[in-house]
């Protein structure tokens, strides 16, 4: 493996993009729930065209393609062990939006749960100091 | 509602081969070489790795017909956990006690957001 100078900034551009990267991967579950709730054909040919001609579904797919990117982009310079858990604010996300968008309730659990997932990225965020 | 254990095995199998998708993510990027933007093309590595998350994601979304999804979501985040393991076998990666608390800490959200949404 060749080894890289990885410089401080280089290391918080990683977690810069994997950030990125968390929110477009929320963007795209809520596209493909919105995609995915007007597939309801009876058979598999119909199934399947419905999947395809399926602009949100499709738009959902482009997003997790483009953050798939951002996330090799990342981890060039950044550690596995620090950069793949910090994915997990796309919970974080997913949680926000499903409020927002589907008017889904919001209980003390899935606050408190919100909350201490986004204080253990910031302590993994801050282990990346070595 | 009771979770069956197929499901419970099933998202246990996904978590597994999920956390494979980063390692090979990690591989191929390392790479990357900027005089040539089309090797990715040719980066096997790469490959792998999005194929590792899209086996893993059928595993889940079949895991997670049937079951709740509080005891079933916390499970998919065991993946971070064997990320730790692959990162300091394959790539040297200290495993340091600001990891473990990240992680620990991670977990236990994951956990209340699926008990809360029972």
């Amino acid at each position: 493996m060749p080894t890289v100078v990885v410089t401080d900034a280089k290391r918080r551009l990683s977690l810069y993009l994997v950030f990125a990267c968390t929110v477009l991967g929320a963007g795209a579950q809520v596209l493909m729930k919105i995609g995915a709730s007007s597939i309801d054909h009876p058979t598999l040919g119909a199934k399947l065209l419905s999947m395809i001609a399926n602009p949100p579904l499709l738009a959902g797919y482009c997003l997790y393609g483009l953050s798939t990117i951002l996330l090799v982009l990342a981890l060039r310079h950044g550690q596995l062990s620090i950069l793949y858990p910090v994915i997990a604010l796309t919970y974080v996300w997913v949680s926000i939006l499903s409020v927002v968008i589907f008017h889904e309730r919001m209980t003390p659990l899935k606050i408190a749960g919100v909350a201490i997932i986004v204080i253990g990225v910031a302590v993994l965020g801050r282990s990346s100091k070595s | 509602m009771s979770t069956p254990l197929s499901s419970m095995a099933l998202v246990f199998v996904a978590s597994f081969i999920g956390s494979f998708g980063g390692v090979f993510l990690k591989a191929g990027a390392h790479r990357l070489d900027k005089t040539n933007p089309l090797g990715v093309l040719r980066n096997w590595r790469l490959a792998a790795g999005v194929f590792a998350f899209l086996v893993s994601s059928v595993f889940f979304v079949m895991g997670l017909r049937e079951g709740e999804l509080s005891i079933l979501y916390p499970m998919v985040s065991l993946g971070y956990l064997w990320t730790l393991v692959w990162s300091r076998i394959f790539f040297g990666e200290p495993l340091t006690r600001g990891k473990f608390a990240g992680l620990g800490l991670i977990l236990f959200g994951i956990v209340l957001l699926g008990l809360g949404n029972r």
